[in-house]
């Protein structure tokens, strides 16, 4: 019988020594550089996520104050100049005649050897058929229901295309443009024109004239921290 | 049996003291294979557990396997690790299910016991 308790104190002894180096091992791994910081990492993208949805917020208490403001019964020289303003800054829904380009990946078969990032529809590509179309007087333009505004960047993130700071977009792209609608199209569709030159790479461009398109408001803030009004 | 218990729970208060004041801390590569000898020796104990309340504790089976169980997991899993297979899940796996059958077992006698408790006392 003394023999029992005495194997049973050595194996209670063996298991909590086990377990107390397990313990001390785990707490150990968990302290180690790559693990806290990929803690410290995850726990400031959830907080910079609390911000901006915080900050989201507040855009829209401010922007649905500002409709009360300008729907009240004020002058209507001052509502008519903030509704040009707010044209102007890209803040409200635009509605007209217009395009809608279609610009997607190439769908030519790769031959060995060849880089296939020739024939990806790149951030520059985008920049161009935009800038093309600024050229020929489009007055809204939205990409893929993003509001191209004055300080919008088309910027290459990897496979997809960022815009307005934090907006990915990913092809195909739909570039919806508010214009006269044959300009536009030709603008586009000329010889030697931006089409022409996508298309050599196999790169899809479609342009579709259209009597009613609709180009979203801006969603996000404008925020002028260092520019100020001079005179 | 209770004071085999109770033996038992002292062993282990003064093994955790031990193991949480041992100045050594093994390298992290060995992590698994602890945890699998670790869980390996708590199927032990439990099995021992369970055949005290069936009244067929053997003593040298429980020492010889509570320290055999416990090596031979660590070492099977080290093996695996050599040789690419992932051992030590099936470790896992095995002893899991046998500490949960153990423990379901226990539960059992308990509750038989506390019952014929009662039919005594009344």
């Amino acid at each position: 019988m003394k023999g029992l308790h005495w194997t049973i104190a050595i194996v209670g002894l063996a298991l909590g020594v086990l377990l107390a180096m397990q313990f001390k091992l785990t707490t150990e791994i968990n302290k180690t550089e790559p693990v806290q910081r990929t803690q410290l990492v995850a726990n400031q993208v959830n907080g910079l996520k609390n911000d901006r949805e915080l900050l989201q917020g507040e855009v829209n208490s401010l922007r649905s104050s500002l409709d009360e403001i300008s729907a009240g019964p004020d002058d209507a020289e001052l509502k008519e100049q903030l509704d040009r303003a707010r044209i102007l800054a890209g803040v409200t829904e635009l509605r007209g005649p217009g395009v809608e380009v279609t610009l997607n990946d190439s769908n030519i078969a790769l031959k060995p050897g060849e880089n296939p990032n020739l024939y990806v529809l790149h951030d520059e590509d985008v920049l161009r058929v935009l800038n093309e179309i600024r050229a020929a007087g489009a007055e809204a333009i939205s990409l893929n229901g993003e509001r191209i505004l004055a300080s919008t960047e088309v910027r290459c993130i990897g496979p997809t295309i960022v815009l307005n700071k934090d907006k990915r977009l990913a092809p195909p792209f739909v570039i919806t443009a508010i214009g006269d609608p044959n300009t536009l199209e030709s603008s586009i569709k000329m010889k030697g024109g931006v089409a022409e030159i996508l298309q050599f790479w196999g790169i899809q461009v479609g342009v579709k004239k259209m009597n009613q398109v609709t180009v979203p408001a801006y969603s996000g803030g404008l925020k002028f921290d260092y520019a100020k009004a001079a005179g | 049996m209770w004071l085999g218990f109770l033996l038992g729970m002292l062993g282990m208060t003064v093994g955790i003291f031990i193991g949480l004041n041992m100045p050594l801390v093994l390298p992290q590569a060995y992590a698994k294979f602890l945890s699998v000898a670790a869980l390996a020796a708590l199927d032990s104990v439990f099995g021992g557990i369970r055949a005290a309340m069936e009244d067929h504790f053997d003593n040298s089976i429980f020492l010889s396997g509570f320290f055999s169980n416990a090596l031979l997991a660590a070492g099977l899993a080290y093996t695996g690790e050599r040789l690419g297979i992932d051992l030590y899940l099936a470790a896992v796996v095995a002893f899991g299910v046998r500490l949960f059958q153990n423990l379901a077992i226990i539960r059992r006698h308990i509750l038989k016991k506390s019952y014929h408790k009662k039919e005594n006392t009344h």
